[in-house]
């Protein structure tokens, strides 16, 4: 692990074969200087870059440029499944003796119970409506890790012995070295014109 | 440390009140009191977890709730091994005391998610300093709730049953049974109470393991934080998969009491033959598990010391919360009384009056006194904010609503339509040690919780500081000139 202040400029794993630089991490006191840091490096044109910040900063979405996720859509698809999944399992169970193959071979057993109608959709629904809302939430949870890439417990981020107040006290800007803008001594010198306390570089 | 401008000169920080209940025109109210920067959150919340031992009442109390979880094994496996007829049931008592814990403990919960979700849809910023415990409380519920269905059909080893699951049989559940419904409700409630609680958790885990001083609670923290690393990406869809959450789990909250209800509507039983009984039902678990929360919260912030994150202001909204649903079941008591004398139906018009005045008078009167008369106590700004006093208000209200259903329940079925057929319902010591034990089940786990877990959500308290707006005031108007508001106290978060 390299850690350079921002005065020092290269690393100081010097004997040793020079690892694989991850990216650039600057640290910020807190939330308004992390928005206008952001917007800058927004400007810049970087791709590859991201905020950590312990909570949820509003107006930070704007300030990188993040569009908004598809994770809704997504899920009214995941709901109207439950409810089809719900609808027809019950039409297959309780209303007709069909016999399909679902793994193993199953035939519906047509239930009549009180005089009501094989198709009873009334008395179907509060399964449906379960069934609608089981489907979405698994989704939900889902979906938001997988778009997020998790889990995924180790990152080079976490080589950092400063990265650990990211999630108490302390808002970061990562900046990638796979990004076509990142240059590292220019990269480096934008961060801290941002009015980063510290710039790092982070090893792969 | 620097000195903290709102401190109030107290001595032991977050063990004293402080009143922030006046409302003051104009100004937002203080939902963190006496904490200017973000470390001392973190630092306030994790205190519980990361001291050495816990409080000795921490200790007593965990040793209590682990005896009774003992008694509840040895009552459940003599009811598995000898029969159901080890409980008092009878010919038309068949449920009494399961179900009656069964609805108790499912209404419990109903508070948590109307914490996390409802109040969240409705941007009740307060309810974050209590959301992570009281969906604790839910999911602990539950499991005492499903507790009692499954021991309850009698052959336990039979009970996948319940789920449509293929068999040599080509045997299917019933799908028009409101039992049936239940067995849906319940499990996808607890399976989304369950998400929406482990998803808020996520980044406290992560500050959890942040902050793990050894190699095992580094890993066990940091396998279940998943890798969350506070990217902003990730806090994009997260914000969104919360509001989805939240948006779920609203229908789906007052649907769970509606289904557990219609176990009862849809039958032909006087007494439990009403259309009111979705919306009373579900007002009544918000009653119920409202007073939980303050029961849980009220010991929970004195022991230790979270009275800056649970302050008097939440406690306040808490109890006008229980006011109004109090107010509600009290509307729902009067009007079953008078559909059941403005129907005209001789069999309901017997059933209320036999609650009030037949053999299980004295339960009828406790219900009432307990549901309709204490939360009226809570007009008074002082009784909303005595600690002591809403303590012992909120138990009196656990045990109404424990009562009302029993008086729902055993009522209806001991005295039918038939008189020969009536008979008494007399609960055994298997019946009281079962009750007891799930008291204790619940114990035990929200123990444990208090002591591995965060029982704030650190992350969403601290949104809901004025410093956690980028233009706070505090910042300045030029972005730069920040740096010193947040320089003085930048040694500060260092000190573990």
């Amino acid at each position: 692990m390299s850690t350079l202040s921002p005065t020092q400029g290269t690393g100081t794993a010097g004997t040793q074969a020079p690892a694989r630089l991850y990216g650039l991490l600057a640290e910020f006191e807190n939330p308004a200087q992390l928005m206008a840091a952001a917007e800058k490096v927004r400007d810049a044109g970087y791709r590859y870059w991201d905020c950590h910040t312990p909570f949820p900063v509003h107006g930070l979405d704007q300030a990188m440029g993040i569009k908004r996720t598809w994770l809704p859509v997504c899920v009214f698809f995941a709901g109207a499944t439950g409810c089809m999944a719900g609808f027809g399992l019950q039409l297959f169970t309780n209303s007709f003796g069909l016999t399909i193959w679902a793994m193993v071979w199953v035939t519906g057993y047509p239930f009549l119970i009180s005089g009501k109608p094989l198709l009873s959709i009334p008395a179907f629904i509060p399964v449906i409506f379960e069934l609608t809302i089981l489907f979405s939430a698994l989704a939900t949870v889902g979906l938001m890790l997988l778009f997020n890439g998790l889990p995924w417990l180790h990152n080079p981020l976490f080589r950092s012995e400063r990265f650990r107040r990211a999630s108490d006290d302390r808002f970061f800007i990562s900046i990638e070295a796979r990004d076509p803008r990142f240059y590292r001594t220019k990269t480096e010198q934008l961060l801290k014109s941002l009015g980063a306390t510290a710039v790092e570089a982070v090893e792969d | 440390m620097t000195t903290i401008p709102h401190d109030h000169g107290r001595g032991v920080r977050g063990f004293v009140d402080v009143d922030n209940t006046a409302d003051v025109p104009g100004k937002r109210a203080q939902l963190v009191v006496g904490m200017d920067t973000f470390g001392e959150v973190t630092r306030a919340v994790v205190r519980s977890n990361e001291s050495k031992r816990p409080p000795m009442a921490w200790t007593v109390m965990f040793a209590i709730s682990l005896a009774m979880v003992g008694a509840l094994g040895f009552a459940v496996n003599y009811l598995i091994f000898t029969g159901v007829g080890v409980w008092g049931l009878n010919n038309p008592v068949m449920w009494a005391f399961d179900i009656t814990n069964f609805v108790f403990w499912v209404g419990i919960g109903h508070a948590g998610t109307l914490i996390s979700a409802i109040l969240f849809l409705f941007r009740q910023k307060w309810r974050t300093g209590i959301n992570r415990f009281a969906e604790a409380m839910t999911i602990f519920a539950v499991i005492c709730a499903g507790l009692f269905p499954g021991i309850h059909v009698g052959r336990v080893w039979l009970a996948y049953w319940l789920f449509p699951i293929p068999n040599q049989m080509e045997m299917w559940p019933q799908f028009r049974s409101p039992l049936l419904w239940d067995v849906f409700a319940v499990s996808t409630y607890f399976t989304t109470s369950l998400l929406f609680w482990y998803v808020g958790l996520i980044p406290d885990l992560a500050t959890m393991r942040d902050r793990a001083t050894n190699k095992v609670k580094q890993l066990a923290y940091g396998l279940f934080a998943l890798g969350w690393r506070g990217s902003n990406r990730h806090w994009h869809r997260y914000e969104r998969a919360y509001l989805l959450l939240a948006a779920l789990a609203t229908p789906l909250v007052l649907s769970v009491h509606s289904v557990v209800s219609f176990d009862f509507a849809t039958s032909q039983l006087p007494g439990w033959h009403t259309t009111i009984f979705p919306p009373y039902f579900v007002a009544g678990a918000i009653f119920s598990g409202f007073a939980m929360v303050v029961t849980l919260a009220v010991p929970a912030r004195q022991l230790f010391g979270l009275k800056d994150l649970i302050t008097l202001r939440h406690l306040d909204n808490m109890n006008k919360v229980i006011l109004v649903t109090g107010c509600m079941v009290g509307y729902a008591y009067s009007m079953e009384f008078f559909i059941a004398w403005y129907s005209g139906a001789l069999y309901e018009k017997f059933a209320f009056v036999n609650r009030a005045f037949g053999q299980y008078w004295w339960a009828y009167w406790i219900m009432v006194s307990c549901n309709v008369i204490t939360p009226q106590l809570f007009w008074s700004r002082k009784v909303r904010t005595s600690i002591p006093l809403m303590f012992i208000l909120s138990l009196f209200v656990n045990v109404g609503m424990w009562f009302e259903r029993f008086v729902i329940i055993v009522t209806s079925l001991a005295n039918d339509f038939l008189p020969t057929s009536w008979d008494r319902f007399v609960p055994t010591w298997v019946d009281i040690c079962t009750m007891l034990g799930a008291f204790g089940l619940f114990g035990v786990l929200f123990l444990l919780f208090c002591r591995f877990l965060p029982m704030i959500a650190i992350a969403e308290v601290k949104t809901v500081m004025p410093q956690a707006d980028p233009h706070w005031e505090g910042y300045g108007h030029g972005h730069g000139a920040g740096a010193h508001a947040a320089a003085a106290h930048s040694h500060d978060g260092g000190n573990q």
